[in-house]
């Protein structure tokens, strides 16, 4: 058993059924202001230059060091450095350990830099949102990556943040076939201190802000894949044992606060149909996660699964 | 010169008046640049209100069934309405 402080039940089904887990001012301001340093500062605002150039350049001249895919994510950084520090953070390398388990591999990682927009016009071009995206490509699995987003400094809502919608993270889609979406009820915008963390399910819907402020955006996303197993690898010591079925439909006043009622809470999108099919869904990735093949959350499956054959 | 504004609505089951769910607006006049994430309520509580503002209806996702051993894969959003208007922008 792992000595990281590792998600609860709670937590973990959270995630399971929202697709993201949030870590409000976990990085110091110390660990914030070194990784900021080497990103490095933005380049001047210079009349006809391309974004992708000045973007190019901010790449090219920072601290933050090319890494092939793959290698383990222990590897990955140089020991001292701001992600490195960040990564071995207890809270954040028993996050990590819950949702990945043990050995996770270095995916990729990226600087994501909002310009205001001055940038934009001096580059005659529109500073415009990211349209709603879900990142590489279509994913049949059940296992799932992590991807975290680090804001080192505070992010207002005139700055954009990272839109996403939980609860979208179980729908197969091809990357940004779902462009067409603008809005989406239950969306959320990443507004928050500085040194907060963003944990996705590599599945969850989202995209950049439009940057209205008149400072730069900076956010840095690393993903990285299970190596090993992603079964029981929370902090089994607070799962119920054994889950008994609720009430359904006729009840008389609100649950208790339990992993099936997260799990069978919908989100403000969800069609009233396929809801039920996401509930579905959520059962399927509790079962994987805690390896409990008999698990099931109000009947879905078990009505599914009889048939009636004994 | 007629110029066309599109409303996409995606509504909580097939019928026009059930609830709004996901929204895009696109407009042809050049007067708005509506964009991904500008608004988080939506501009009308169904499709049938989009119909009472003057929209008009042009095209309806159909309703297909569901693929043998993919019954419980979930993707795209599924209830999609394509409303116009046509708006004069002058000589």
């Amino acid at each position: 058993m792992s000595n990281l402080p590792l998600l609860d039940a709670i937590s973990m089904a959270t995630f399971a059924a929202r697709g993201f887990l949030r870590l409000d001012g976990v990085v110091s301001d110390e660990i914030n202001a070194q990784f900021l340093a080497e990103a490095g500062t933005p380049p001047e605002v210079v009349p006809g230059r391309k974004l992708m150039r000045t973007y190019g350049e901010m790449l090219a001249a920072s601290d933050i060091p090319e890494v092939a895919a793959g290698v383990p994510l222990a590897q990955a950084y140089p020991p001292g450095s701001a992600a490195a520090r960040l990564l071995d953070l207890p809270a954040v390398a028993g996050a990590i350990r819950s949702l990945v388990g043990p050995d996770p591999r270095f995916d990729h990682h990226f600087l994501h830099v909002t310009f205001p927009s001055a940038y934009h016009e001096a580059a005659g071009g529109e500073n415009v949102s990211q349209h709603t995206h879900q990142d590489s490509t279509i994913d049949p699995r059940r296992a799932f990556d992590l991807q975290i987003m680090y804001y080192p400094h505070a992010v207002t809502r005139d700055m954009g943040g990272t839109r996403f919608v939980p609860g979208t993270h179980l729908r197969k889609v091809s990357e940004v076939a779902i462009g067409r979406y603008q809005n989406i009820r239950g969306q959320q915008h990443m507004v928050c201190e500085a040194g907060t963390l963003l944990f996705l399910h590599s599945g969850i819907w989202h995209g950049g802000g439009v940057n209205l402020s008149d400072r730069t955006r900076t956010m840095f996303k690393i993903r990285m894949n299970p190596t090993r197993t992603q079964v029981r690898q929370f902090d089994l010591s607070t799962l119920a044992s054994p889950a008994v079925q609720r009430p359904i439909f006729l009840t008389k006043g609100p649950q208790p606060r339990s992993v099936e009622q997260i799990l069978m809470t919908p989100e403000p999108w969800f069609e009233q149909d396929t809801g039920r099919l996401e509930f579905v869904n959520r059962v399927r990735l509790w079962r994987y996660l805690t390896g409990d093949d008999s698990y099931d959350a109000d009947y879905w499956l078990t009505r599914l699964e009889n048939l009636a054959t004994a | 010169m007629p110029r066309q504004k599109v409303l996409v609505l995606y509504l909580a089951n097939s019928a026009l008046d059930a609830p709004v769910i996901a929204w895009s607006v696109y407009d042809g006049t050049g007067a708005t640049r509506p964009m991904a994430g500008d608004a988080d309520e939506p501009p009308y509580r169904t499709g049938v209100d989009a119909l009472k503002d003057g929209w008009r209806l042009f095209q309806a996702a159909q309703l297909l069934p569901h693929g043998k051993g993919a019954e419980f894969d979930v993707s795209y959003l599924k209830y999609e309405f394509w409303f116009e208007q046509i708006v004069e922008t002058g000589p």
